[in-house]
């Protein structure tokens, strides 16, 4: 095995490149495990954690967020908690706090696995994947295009993550996961909600209740058609919602959870996170945050 | 391949390094300190809890080879010579150690809270032990130790 050390963002891109079969790693917390139970042994190891400009964030001119690869769940939660509230709370829920100072969004992107949780969140909040090769340079995939099966993502063998790009939350945005304790849980299932009053329109991300990550479509022009925002929400509206999410879903049995209770509970999570974020939405308490 | 860093304040240098060895293994095994447990080799348990560049990290979890040029910080680098840490002091005098295998990674990680957060409310320590499990104590006495270190803390400064 060979562990490669780039220390600029090019030299990483000529690294892949060069090697398409080495596998990245930043804070290890997958790739790690693999390793010890001895579940995968790649032909070369690609540290990023030297490429500094991986861990850093930035507001773009169009006041979207472009959130480097490597920055760990801890700081999106402490740093951008009040931007992104969707994908912080998700953060939140993480493993523990020794995994958040080192897991990133990156690395849950490359792993792909439909249980991630930064997945519903970055769905809900039309979330861009950045993604580069040296050959053909930058590509701008949006999340709902990025997850194509379980564990594989539309990422090409000599291309690595960048970055994602999202706007700061336009309205509430909440985040909910079933799992047997409130820490070190990998979700038996995921909801995440995010409303986009100015466009009078409501985003979702479904997790591991799909071969991928997906969002609940019908679910969501559904809310398009019927949601009166000026008013209180209608709970037939509600149950209707939690319907089409929980048909949105396709899971399976595993150790972890039946498909049954799974779809039951993404239309139970889906009636609890739109009612927080309406609830949110129409106290003002979001516009007042957000001033 | 070889592997150089600092550890507890002294630079340390490791040889015929396999490429996806982690970090714990060369701590235990290529330099000698053997206080950083080795348990579920998957982040689930906290025992090998180090300061990754004052960080808390699972030294599972973590390539040796990202280690290069940085600096950690096991159990074994909190005493200064024979005076325990006030947060080792604290687990004794509690009744916080058992069977003793998690509690070198839970001293690092109550350690690193008590630095960040001087008074910890019970739910912020309980947030930052959550992952660090405990087979023998039923954790009640870990939690007193960790209130009776921050408290100490305080009142020393």
């Amino acid at each position: 095995m060979d562990f490669l050390r780039p220390t600029t963002w090019a030299e990483a891109l000529a690294a892949k490149a060069d090697r398409p079969e080495a596998v990245p790693i930043q804070g290890g917390t997958d790739v790690m495990v693999e390793l010890n139970f001895d579940l995968h042994r790649p032909a070369a190891l690609l540290d990023l954690n030297p490429v500094a400009e991986l861990a850093e964030w930035t507001s773009g001119g169009d006041g979207r967020l472009r959130v480097g690869a490597g920055v760990p769940y801890v700081r999106l939660i402490t740093e951008l908690g009040n931007r992104l509230p969707g994908l912080a709370q998700a953060a939140r829920t993480v493993g523990s706090p020794q995994i958040r100072n080192r897991g990133t969004v990156g690395g849950n992107l490359g792993a792909a696995s439909p249980a991630g949780d930064s997945h519903p969140p970055l769905l809900a909040g039309d979330a861009v994947i950045e993604v580069e090769s040296a050959a053909r340079g930058v590509r701008m995939i949006p999340a709902a295009e990025f997850y194509l099966g379980v564990k594989r993502s539309a990422l090409e063998p000599d291309e690595l993550i960048r970055a994602f790009w999202m706007s700061p939350a336009g309205g509430p945005q909440y985040f909910s996961k079933v799992g047997t304790r409130n820490a070190m849980v990998i979700a038996v299932c995921s909801f995440a909600i995010a409303l986009h009053p100015d466009e009078r329109r409501v985003g979702t991300g479904i997790g591991s209740a799909a071969p991928t990550p997906r969002r609940a479509l019908a679910a969501e022009e559904f809310l398009a058609a019927e949601l009166d925002w000026e008013a209180r929400l209608d709970p037939a509206v509600l149950a209707r919602f939690g319907e089409l999410a929980a048909q949105a879903a396709s899971p399976i049995d595993d150790v972890r959870g039946t498909a049954d209770y799974r779809r039951h509970a993404i239309g139970v999570m889906a009636r609890r996170t739109l009612t927080w974020a309406w609830n949110e939405f129409r106290s003002g308490h979001f516009e007042r945050r957000a001033g | 391949m070889r592997v150089t860093f600092t550890v507890n304040g002294r630079r340390e240098t490791a040889d015929d390094v396999w490429e996806g060895e982690s970090l714990l293994y060369v701590l235990r095994e290529r330099v000698g300190l053997p206080g950083s447990k080795n348990a579920c080799e998957q982040g689930e348990c906290g025992s090998c809890t180090v300061h990754l560049d004052g960080t808390p990290v699972c030294a599972c979890l973590v390539a040796a080879g990202q280690a290069e040029g940085r600096e950690v910080r096991t159990v074994e680098g909190l005493a200064d010579g024979d005076r325990l840490d006030p947060v080792q002091e604290a687990f004794v005098e509690c009744g916080a150690v058992q069977c003793g295998f998690c509690t070198p990674g839970l001293v690092v990680q109550a350690h690193d809270l008590i630095e960040r957060v001087a008074q910890p409310s019970d739910a912020e320590i309980r947030e930052a032990l959550a992952g660090n499990l405990c087979r023998c104590t039923g954790y009640e006495k870990i939690l007193d130790a960790v209130r009776l270190a921050a408290a100490r803390k305080a009142a020393a400064s």
